[in-house]
């Protein structure tokens, strides 16, 4: 197999592996797969980025991901956990940030480096349902470390925000 | 593994990766204890996440140590099966979590102290600490939003909560001592850029603490000596009956895995 064969097989494979929180992203939309490039030895090395330190999704995805390679068969792979740069939600594609919204999470609306001192900064976050910027938010951590939870004051619905980090 | 160990003794850094990622186990051990006992599920949810923020940097931190300590050991041999005195913690962190207020003092303690650090660790000799370090602000920021924000709504809120989060900062203000208590381990990490100064750090923290205080109408109180020693491995009596919790599993099944 020739290597630019190997690599489409390789990144097609991690195509289809999907967050196992967020189904539709995969995480190549979510910007977690930093390098995909043979090694001297021929093993195919895959560079993975956990998003939070201890989300514990991190695992199930690198069992995924080792699955989706082997299953593709693209040869001998490791799969190693890129910690630097560190991860940012900057690096979640345009493709990503749009399932984001069909999904009903409204995508980060910052870029990460602006947010370092976030301590009292809000910014208005326009309800999904019905674009109104009159919304809250009433917890900084919802049912993931990566988002808050938001309520609209205008349809009144609870709404999931994906963090700037 | 990094260049930084023909400068530095390994077994000074390993000593030096146990302060830090025990500073993280404790903690995230403890804030476990509100999970299904916080005032609101959104509060539930909040310290559950800060817990496990916590506890994903001291297993990258404590697996750092074991590779660096060279004698084999894991993350969860180090986390789990060591002793009382050989934790390397402030026993600011080991202090229970008394009322919902207390807890959000020592939260916002220790997140202002975590972020003040590694920010300034970010940019380590030490390439392993400095990704860590710069991994870890991203979510520390995040954790100090959350307490901080308590910490004003509590502080400037009703009689009741105002004395009981001014009560905590007197019980446990003595405790920060021993944060910025620089010993020979410290100065040695920092004359090696592999740690910032520790006094640095303090000026960073008063000044943020301070910020916030003032916003929550609390009175910082005053500073007093106060003996330390948790970061050599001296513990108060709370540290056993977190162990004994934390560890029962794996030393009643000795490699038990998930």
């Amino acid at each position: 197999m020739n290597s630019d064969r190997r690599l489409s097989l390789a990144w097609s494979a991690l195509e289809s592996v999907e967050d196992p929180e967020i189904p539709t992203l995969s995480i190549v939309d979510l910007g977690l797969i930093r390098s995909v490039k043979p090694q001297s030895d021929g093993v195919l090395e895959v560079g993975l980025s956990p998003t939070y330190i201890g989300c514990p999704a991190t695992e199930v995805i690198r069992r995924s991901v080792e699955g989706a390679l082997r299953n593709a068969g693209v040869g001998a792979f490791v799969v190693t956990s890129v910690l630097s740069p560190a991860w940012s939600s900057d690096w979640i594609t345009a493709e990503g940030r749009r399932k984001l919204e069909i999904y009903g999470i409204v995508p980060p609306q910052q870029s990460a480096s602006s947010m370092r001192d976030i301590l009292r900064q809000d910014r208005p976050v326009a309800c999904p349902r019905c674009q109104s910027t009159d919304t809250e938010c009433i917890s900084e951590f919802g049912s993931t470390p990566c988002k808050a939870l938001h309520r609209c004051r205008g349809c009144l619905e609870p709404f999931e925000y994906f963090k700037c980090i | 593994m990094s260049a930084t160990l023909d400068r530095v003794d390994a077994q000074a850094l390993f000593r030096y990766a146990l302060r830090l990622g025990d500073l993280s186990l404790v903690l995230g051990q403890r804030l476990g204890e509100w999970v299904g006992h916080a005032p609101a599920l959104e509060e539930d949810l909040g310290l559950a996440n800060i817990a496990l923020d916590l506890i994903g940097q001291a297993r990258l931190l404590l697996t750092y140590a074991g590779e660096v300590e060279g004698r084999g050991r894991g993350e969860d041999e180090i986390a789990f099966l060591r002793e009382h005195g050989e934790y390397l913690n402030a026993i600011l962190v080991e202090q229970p979590n008394g009322d919902f207020g207390q807890t959000i003092v020592r939260q916002v303690l220790i997140d202002a102290f975590q972020l003040e650090l590694y920010e300034r660790m970010a940019t380590s000799t030490d390439e392993r600490l400095a990704a860590i370090a710069a991994k870890s602000v991203k979510e520390i920021r995040y954790h100090l939003r959350y307490s901080s924000g308590w910490l004003v709504r509590l502080g400037d809120g009703t009689e009741d909560s105002h004395a009981r989060v001014q009560s905590a900062l007197e019980t446990l203000w003595p405790y920060t001592v021993e944060l910025f208590a620089e010993d020979e381990l410290d100065r040695t990490m920092a004359d090696h850029g592999v740690a910032p100064r520790l006094s640095d750090v303090q000026v960073a923290w008063v000044r943020r603490i301070d910020e916030i205080l003032a916003e929550a109408t609390l009175k910082r109180p005053r500073d007093r000596p106060h003996s330390w020693h948790g970061k050599r491995g001296q513990h108060s009596e709370h540290l056993g009956y977190i162990l004994a919790e934390m560890q029962h599993l794996q030393r009643t099944y000795p490699g038990a895995r998930w």
